[in-house]
């Protein structure tokens, strides 16, 4: 059996706002651990935009999405947050005690008084591609990573999209499968300039084949892939496979937090403007997940519900102490947690 | 102001003052055209604004950088002619351009 990690506060999502939480709860001596499916901190600032500049960021005119991930990880330094980076948070239940407990993936159990959503857009996945019926071949024929390569011996794997996963997986699994062809819109690719030589190179020697053109058909029964159709610049073709690997890179989807018995609105956490509290007491969701009247995705709106948030979170962790408040500026107590005493 | 055209799958013609400067996709969202998403606001980040340009409209378009042909990697049903319309920025030599919107966006 796994020990559970025994904490203040889950934070699941470390994009800016679950970030800036840190800092908030960190005032209020309560420790966090932070639970991310990517594999490092930043959410969409760091996975979609991370040299595009934001310039709605108060007392930065101009700070770029990498920029603003390192100026919150230098913040949020001073209070130790623990990151737990390429696990997608899953189970949850209310502990007899009151507290929480929270599962991710691997079956690792954290305990805390409180959760914090900051999940954002959701957590990112793999993109399913807009081929009929690809549904029914999910996870027999169809695989959106290699968890295994033993899944692809002697297999006839096609593999698609210009990518690097996609350029390092033909490269990767041509000795292991029995066949592998490549499929891409084009003859040109966004992987690094030497995997698509080695894979050129390859083709010359007659070992993997490439096809220009994309995936409008899958054939095949039971979930078992027996066929692709691909239609190219000069028509359609169909090319014999058993196993696919189709790379198109990454959505964001709310995820398995959908089944916790949340009240949601269009896949959005129902919070109140008070506390950014869920319809679970004890859970609390801010940034682009949640949802109110007038709710603007924004950064900076993000960071207000997280200073408030943590007002709630400091009254159910610590229900005996008196709530002061105080500025960083002035008060000595902030101060000396800062590190700047 | 520059008159442009979008289409949407169903056929819905939606005949829009854009201003210049401003993109398709922006025209798109303002007039709630159908099956224009455009997730990340512009930032060619998504490829769910994908357009296919009218195919008498694609050379004054013109063809997409770098950057956008490799979002277009991600798009559904890509064609010659197809283009994310948030790089396409309206300009007087537009007058008149029109664009469809494919059946879905990835
Ligand atoms: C191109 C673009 C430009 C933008 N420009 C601006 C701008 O100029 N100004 C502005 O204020 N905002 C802007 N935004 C919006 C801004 O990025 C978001 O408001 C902000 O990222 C929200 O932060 P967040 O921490 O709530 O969520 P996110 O940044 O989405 O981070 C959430 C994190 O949670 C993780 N996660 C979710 N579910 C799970 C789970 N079950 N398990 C594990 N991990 C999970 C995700 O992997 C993700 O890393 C822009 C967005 C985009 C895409
Ligand atoms: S709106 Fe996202 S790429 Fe155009």
């Amino acid at each position: 059996m796994t020990t559970p990690i025994e904490t203040d506060v889950v934070i699941i999502g470390a994009g800016p706002v679950g970030l800036f939480a840190v800092f908030e709860l960190g005032l209020y001596d309560l420790k966090c651990h932070l639970i991310d499916i990517l594999d490092r901190p930043g959410g969409q600032c760091a996975e979609l935009y991370p040299e595009k500049p934001i310039y709605d960021i108060p007392a930065w005119p101009e700070i770029s999405g990498q920029a603003l991930t390192d100026r919150l990880m230098e913040q949020i330094a001073p209070f130790s947050p623990q990151f737990h980076f390429n696990r997608m948070v899953a189970g949850f239940r209310k502990l007899d005690n009151g507290r929480f407990e929270v599962e991710t993936d691997e079956g690792e159990l954290f305990h805390a008084h409180a959760v914090v959503i900051a999940a954002g857009g959701g957590s990112f996945q793999p993109k399913r591609p807009p081929v009929p019926g690809i549904e029914a071949y999910e996870g027999s024929s169809v695989f959106y990573s290699v968890r295994r390569m033993e899944e692809f011996r002697d297999k006839d794997l096609l593999i698609v999209g210009g990518g690097d996963s996609a350029l390092d997986w033909t490269l990767n699994l041509q000795p292991v499968a029995k066949s592998v062809t490549l499929v891409h819109r084009r003859p040109d690719f966004r992987a690094a300039p030497d995997s698509v030589n080695k894979m050129f190179a390859m083709r010359e020697e007659g070992k993997i084949n490439f096809e220009v053109g994309q995936v409008t058909g899958l054939k095949g029964a039971n979930g078992q892939l027996e066929a692709a159709t691909i239609k190219g610049p000069d028509g359609e073709v169909e090319i014999a496979c058993n196993r696919m690997l189709p790379f198109f890179g990454l959505t964001m989807k709310l995820g398995p937090i959908a089944d916790w018995g949340l009240n949601l609105n269009e896949n959005l956490i129902t919070v109140d403007t008070e506390k950014f509290e869920t319809s679970i007491p004890g859970v609390f969701a801010i940034g682009d997940i949640n949802w109110y009247p007038g709710k603007l995705k924004l950064i900076l709106s993000g960071f207000h519900e997280a200073a408030l948030m943590t007002q709630a979170v400091k009254r159910i962790a610590h229900p005996d102490q008196k709530l002061v408040f105080q500025y960083t500026t002035s008060s000595t107590s902030l101060q000396k947690k800062l590190g700047v005493q | 102001m520059t008159k442009i055209t979008l289409v949407a799958f169903d056929g819905t013609r939606f005949d829009v003052d854009a201003e210049n400067g401003s993109t398709v996709m922006e025209n798109a969202v303002r007039n709630s055209v159908p099956g224009i998403e455009a997730e990340c606001g512009g930032a060619c980040a998504c490829a769910t604004c994908h357009v296919h340009v009218d195919e008498q409209w694609a050379e004054t378009v013109g063809a997409p950088e770098p950057m956008e042909e490799d979002m277009l990697d991600f798009a559904f049903d890509v064609r010659p002619t197809s283009r994310l319309s948030c790089q396409i920025k309206v300009r007087d030599d537009l007058e008149g351009l029109v664009v469809h919107v494919p059946e879905r966006q990835a």
